[in-house]
C-alpha cells in the first residue's frame, strides 16, 4: 500500500526536518557544526540498525516488512553520506590533506571512513537492474553492510571520551540483530 | 549554506546586551533579597575591570550556559545546564589544607571578601577544539593560597570538586573517576592569571559554570578549570588528575594549551570559536604565551603535554 511506503519516507525525513527547522529557528546548540555532524551520524547509524532488523523480524512473521529495507538501507547511507559533507566541508572546509591526515591518523575516522566507503557499492547496486543482473552474488555483496554497521559502531566507540554508555547500546542492538542472523543459519542447516 | 557566516551574525546576537541588562535591572530591584539565596545568580558589586582582560569579542551569556561540560551533571554538552539543580551549593565550604602554615575552612562569604573582585574577560580553549571568551569573575588564586601560607615543601597544589552520588552521574556511567580532581604546580597557581572565579557576566556562577567557585586557567585546556571546588590542599608530589587517571596517553598533567602536540581525537592547530563558522589558528599557552612560557623554561612541551 502506498501510504505505508510514504508513512516510512516521512518518519525517515522528520530527523532532517527538525535540523531544518533548528537552523530556522537558531536552535542548534552553540556549536552547531558538531550537533549537526553527531545528529546526522546518529541517524545514519540508528536506521541503518533498523534496515538490518528487517530480515530478523521477518523470519519472525512480519514477511511484508522487506518492501522497506531497501528504502531504509538508503536512508541510513543518506544520513551518513551528510555526515560526512558536514564533516568535510564545514568542520574541514574541504582540505583534502587535512582530511586524509585525519583518517590515516585518528582510528575512529579511519573506522568511520571504512564503514562509509563500503556503504557505495550497496547504494549503487539496490536498484532492481542490479539485483538482477547480479543474481546470487548480490546478496554476497550486500553482507558487506554487517561491517559497516561494524565499523559505525566501532567509529562512535572510539570517538567518545569516556562515557561509552550510547555506543555500547548500539553495539548490543548490533550483536542481538547478528545474533539472531547466526541462529537462523544455525536452525537451517 | 546551511551555517551562518560570521559576517552574517551581527554582534548584537552575540552578545544580546538587552537581556544582559534587563535581568540586571531586575536584581537591581530584588535588592539583596536575592544575595541570600544561594543557587540563584545574583550580582557581584564592586567589580573592578582588569587589565589582564582580552578587548576580542565576548560569546553570549547563552554560549556560555548552555553548552558545557560538567560530567557530574552529565556527559553531553547540554546536560549539565538541564540538570543544574542537582548540584546542591547550600552551605558551601572550601576546605584548604595540607603543607601550609594557615589551614583553613572557608565559607562562601569569607572566601568571597578575601580578595577585591575583578572582571578577567579570558579566552578559554577546549581540549575539544572549540573555544570561548567569557568575562569571569574572581581575583587571583594567590591571593587565597598566600592567606594559608604555604610552607617550603609545598609544589603542587590539588583540586577537588565538590561530589554528591545520590544527586549526580556516577563514576561508572561517567566513565571518570569522581570526585572530580585537578592539579597545578604552585608557581602556576601563584600566577596572577590563575583566576579564583566566583562569577561571570556581571553575576554569581550559574551551577553548570561551576558554581560557586571554580578555577579559571586560561593557558591550559579548559578541563584544568576544576569547577565546584570544595578541597585545596597543597602537596609535595605531582597530584592525580582526573581525565589524566582516565587516559594517561591523551591528558597530561600540565595540559598547556599547545598548537605543535597533537590530541589523538582532535587536531589542535586549530579551534572552532563558538559563534564562528571557520576554524581560527590555536596559539601557542591559548594567547598568554607573553604572562606564562617562563613558567616552562627548560621543560620538554612535548613530553610534558
Amino acid at each position: 500500500m502506498w501510504w505505508r511506503k510514504a508513512l516510512v519516507w516521512a518518519l525517515c525525513l522528520t530527523p532532517l526536518a527538525m535540523l531544518l527547522n533548528g537552523y530556522r529557528t537558531n536552535d542548534l546548540t552553540a556549536n552547531p557544526i558538531e550537533y549537526l555532524t553527531h545528529e546526522t551520524g546518529d541517524w545514519g547509524l540508528r536506521i541503518l540498525l533498523l534496515s538490518l532488523a528487517i530480515t530478523p523480524l521477518r523470519r519472525l512473521g512480519f514477511p511484508t516488512l522487506i518492501q522497506y529495507r531497501r528504502l531504509l538501507g538508503l536512508f541510513a547511507f543518506f544520513y551518513i553520506c551528510l555526515h560526512f559533507a558536514i564533516w568535510a566541508y564545514l568542520d574541514r572546509m574541504l582540505d583534502l590533506n587535512e582530511m586524509w591526515a585525519d583518517v590515516m591518523k585518528r582510528r575512529f575516522i579511519t573506522a568511520g571512513m571504512v564503514g562509509l566507503v563500503l556503504m557505495v557499492p550497496l547504494a549503487i547496486t539496490s536498484t532492481k537492474g542490479w539485483i538482477r543482473r547480479l543474481g546470487k552474488r548480490w546478496q554476497q555483496l550486500h553482507r558487506l553492510v554487517y561491517v559497516s554497521a561494524l565499523a559505525g559502531v566501532v567509529h562512535y566507540y572510539w570517538l567518545v571520551k569516556s562515557d561509552i554508555r550510547l555506543p555500547a547500546a548500539y553495539a548490543a542492538v548490533l550483536l542481538v540483530l547478528m545474533g539472531a542472523r547466526a541462529w537462523h543459519q544455525y536452525r537451517s542447516t | 549554506m546551511l551555517i551562518k557566516t560570521a559576517s552574517d551574525i551581527r554582534s548584537s546576537e552575540i552578545t544580546s546586551k538587552s537581556d544582559y541588562l534587563n535581568r540586571r535591572q531586575l536584581f537591581a530591584a530584588a535588592g539583596g533579597l536575592l544575595l541570600a539565596r544561594p543557587g540563584v545568580a545574583a550580582k557581584i558589586e564592586n567589580v573592578k575591570k582588569s587589565p589582564l582582560s582580552t578587548t576580542e569579542g565576548v560569546n553570549s551569556v547563552n554560549d556560555a550556559t548552555t553548552y558545557n561540560n560538567f560530567y557530574e551533571l552529565g556527559t553531553s554538552k547540554a546536560d549539565p545546564s538541564r540538570n543544574a539543580s542537582r548540584l546542591k551549593v547550600q552551605d558551601w565550604k572550601v576546605k584548604v589544607e595540607g603543607l601550609c602554615n594557615k589551614p583553613a575552612t572557608f565559607d562562601l562569604d569569607q572566601l568571597m571578601k578575601m580578595g577585591a573582585m575583578e572582571e578577567r574577560i579570558y579566552r578559554m580553549r577546549c581540549v575539544e577544539a572549540w573555544s570561548i571568551v567569557v568575562p569571569w569573575i574572581g581575583y587571583s588564586l594567590s591571593t587565597l593560597l598566600k592567606a594559608v601560607e604555604p610552607n617550603a615543601k609545598a609544589k603542587y597544589v590539588a583540586f577537588e570538586t565538590f561530589y554528591d552520588p545520590a544527586n549526580m552521574l556516577s563514576s561508572a556511567a561517567g566513565g571518570i573517576e569522581f570526585p572530580y580532581r585537578e592539579g597545578l604546580r604552585l608557581d602556576e597557581a601563584m600566577h596572577p592569571l590563575a583566576l579564583l572565579t566566583f562569577g561571570m557576566y556581571g553575576e554569581t556562577l550559574p551551577n553548570q559554570n561551576g558554581a560557586p567557585v571554580r578555577l579559571i586557567a586560561p593557558w591550559k585546556y579548559g578541563f584544568k578549570g576544576i569547577k565546584s571546588i570544595n578541597k585545596i590542599r597543597l602537596v609535595e608530589k605531582e597530584p592525580q588528575s582526573t581525565w589524566k587517571m582516565a587516559n594517561a596517553s591523551e591528558y597530561g598533567f600540565y595540559s598547556n594549551v599547545n598548537p605543535q602536540v597533537d590530541h589523538p581525537r582532535w587536531t589542535q592547530a586549530t579551534e572552532r570559536r563558538l559563534g564562528e563558522f571557520s576554524r581560527r589558528k590555536t596559539l601557542m599557552f591559548n594567547g598568554y604565551g607573553d604572562q606564562v612560557a617562563s613558567l616552562y623554561t627548560g621543560l620538554d612541551l612535548r613530553k610534558n603535554y
